[in-house]
């Protein structure tokens, strides 16, 4: 999917150098980055990271202090949100308590002064696509929170608008119903075509849904990337912590006649000599190792000595699929470690003293 | 014991609803007396009086002064009521509790000291003794009613609706026909009421502000009260008293037909 996206990439919108102050404090710094056609891209972030202020600020709800937004190649400087051709869902859904589900969805081609019949036809045909045909003549109010949220985003998608905007699509949900509707909502969205651009603090949601995940934090956009490659190669310890489960190991770097050793309290990472990653930690001699629980193997005896460490087990936890250990190392740092080799952690104990090893290929470093 | 308290209840319910209503409705049997004269209990049974009531000409005058004046003053503080409630409900501004305070303020000060005020800008103006007068008085008192009845409605509406409306492509204008007013109707409805009693039953400004030409139906009683009380003014009084109560029972209606 991203492969063909990014081949020919038609751009729907584009965010340059996007500042907003409030007062002295940043809530978007300098955030650059472009959208495709067709592309869900979730952005993602712990709360007052900016994600929902950039929203606000491509919905037109607020104006950036500096920078252009352009939306298929429009300057939107100054276009107040009814004169954007975008599609919103709002948290709460927002849908109009007086209306019944039809006019609800018609609502948007109405304030385009498209006429009653062509307006309930489409409805119609939207709400068929969400599911809720037999539920055209009910009242917001009398649907469950998932229709709710069907409904809502039949409206944001009926008059085919350039972008999709969700906010915290799944925050009114319960948890059951989120995994079904992140599915179904990707479904929707990917058959009618639509551009979309989500905000939420979950990642898993952000994982699940998205063709490319933006990561913020602080008012900045820390990394942008398909779930895959953000996970694979972040680039800052505050992606690799977010996206997944990490272990980060803080350690000194030395350069030996074969690469790059990376080496901390009872641990070491070596990097051969044409590992670009290597080569780009020359300069500094402090770097974080992201190592990923479910990449390394635990050893009772045994263990090599180049890209290994030990430690003693604190706990054992048995979850059905795999194993899950939880390592003190010897600078006191706790490490994770999930591994589906049964045969060789089911003879381990609390309170053993083991060795663990990885691939320098499932490696990945950050300087520091 | 049980019995006691419960029976203690009801009296005290019963004594309250009397004192409070008594004095109302003991006028509506007195305006059914065959007698020339005002008696308690009325002696007979006609609608004599109704019919003299309806017939005189002066009464006629008065009762259509009495609904032109007010239901000018009600639609008035209705738009007026309505839109400030809506700027006090949607935004911060500075100054913002001096605004409500002044828009509320016709409602704590005496209306003696109100019509004396008006008697003399309006003068200056030349508004007395003008039914655009009496309206405008009226408006400054009703307006309160509207604000604090629309804001109420108001503060139950959710507050994305309006922007998810915008957002949907909608004008400010739109979205306030189409969104923000039917959610509201039922506070601007009862506030509209409000308004309407209001006018109806004033009596202080309307007695500076109105002459024999614009005098209106409260004026007409309390002329009658002095000069010559007899049994058409306890009629007039009963269809007063029902009027205002069919609006509060209209208001009330309003409340609970929320959407």
């Amino acid at each position: 999917m991203n492969a063909v996206l990014q081949n020919d990439a038609v751009t729907a919108m584009k965010l340059e150098g996007v500042s907003k102050l409030y007062g002295s404090v940043k809530a978007l710094d300098n955030v650059s980055f472009e959208l495709r056609k067709g592309e869900f891209l979730t952005m993602l972030g712990p709360s007052g990271s900016g994600k929902t202020t950039s929203l606000r600020a491509i919905a037109g709800f607020i104006q950036p202090t500096a920078g252009r937004l352009l939306i298929e190649g429009r300057d939107m400087t100054g276009v107040p949100p009814q004169k954007r051709n975008i599609g919103m869902m709002f948290q709460d859904y927002a849908l109009f308590p007086h209306m019944t589900v039809l006019e609800n969805i018609g609502y948007p081609l109405e304030t385009r002064g498209i006429k009653r019949g062509e307006r309930e036809k489409r409805s119609m045909e939207m709400l068929e696509i969400v599911g809720l045909a037999h539920c055209a003549t009910r009242y917001p109010k009398e649907m469950s929170g998932g229709q709710q949220q069907r409904v809502a985003l039949a409206r944001a998608l009926v008059f085919k608008p350039d972008i999709v905007l969700l906010d915290e699509p799944m925050a009114a949900l319960d948890k059951k119903l989120r995994g079904q509707m992140q599915i179904e909502i990707m479904h929707i969205t990917r058959q009618v075509g639509a551009t979309v651009v989500s905000v939420t603090h979950d990642q898993e949601e952000a994982l699940v849904m998205s063709d490319r995940i933006a990561i913020f934090k602080d008012g900045r956009l820390e990394q942008i990337g398909s779930p895959h490659e953000l996970y694979q190669q972040p680039r800052s310890e505050f992606v690799a912590d977010f996206i997944g489960e990490a272990n980060l190991l803080h350690g000194k770097a030395r350069v030996t006649p074969d690469g790059v050793v990376v080496e901390g309290d009872g641990w070491n990472v070596s990097l051969p000599k044409d590992d670009p990653q290597g080569q780009a930690l020359t300069a500094t001699d402090k770097a974080c190792v992201v190592l990923r629980p479910e990449r390394i193997r635990a050893f009772a005896a045994g263990a090599p000595t180049g890209n290994a460490g030990e430690g003693v087990i604190e706990d054992k936890i048995y979850l059905g699929v795999e194993y899950r250990l939880v390592v003190r190392m010897n600078d006191g740092n706790k490490i994770n470690v999930r591994s589906r080799d049964v045969a060789a952690i089911a003879g381990m104990k609390a309170g053993d003293s083991i060795g663990m090893a990885w691939a320098s290929d499932d490696i990945v470093i950050i300087g520091a | 014991m049980d019995r006691l308290r419960r029976m203690l209840f009801w009296v005290i319910v019963g004594v309250t609803a009397l004192f409070l209503l008594l004095p109302t409705l003991i006028i509506v049997p007195m305006s059914f007396t065959t007698t020339t004269t005002l008696e308690f209990p009325p002696v007979g049974f006609t609608l004599d009086w109704y019919g003299k009531v309806i017939g005189a000409a002066d009464w006629q005058s008065a009762l259509i002064n009495s609904l032109v004046v007010a239901v000018a003053a009600a639609a008035l503080a209705t738009v007026v009521g309505t839109a400030a409630a809506l700027a006090l409900h949607a935004h911060r501004f500075p100054g913002k509790t001096v605004v409500m305070g002044l828009l509320l303020s016709p409602m704590v000060t005496p209306v003696i000291v109100l019509a004396v005020g008006m008697y003399m800008v309006f003068s200056g103006w030349g508004l007395v003794a003008t039914r655009l007068g009496l309206v405008l008085a009226h408006t400054v008192l009703a307006i309160p009613f509207v604000v604090v009845s629309v804001l109420a409605s108001a503060g139950m509406v959710n507050p994305s609706l309006a922007p998810a409306s915008l957002g949907l492509g909608a004008s400010r204008w739109f979205t306030f026909r189409r969104v923000t007013l039917p959610l509201i109707m039922p506070g601007v409805l009862s506030g509209a009421v409000f308004a309407f009693i209001t006018s109806w039953d004033e009596v202080v400004i309307a007695l500076f502000l109105a002459d024999a030409q614009t005098r209106t139906v409260p004026i007409m009683i309390w002329n009658q009260v002095r000069t010559n009380l007899d049994p058409a003014t306890a009629a007039v009084a009963a269809i007063l008293i029902l009027l205002s109560a069919l609006g509060v029972l209209l208001s009330y209606k309003f409340r609970d037909a929320r959407p």
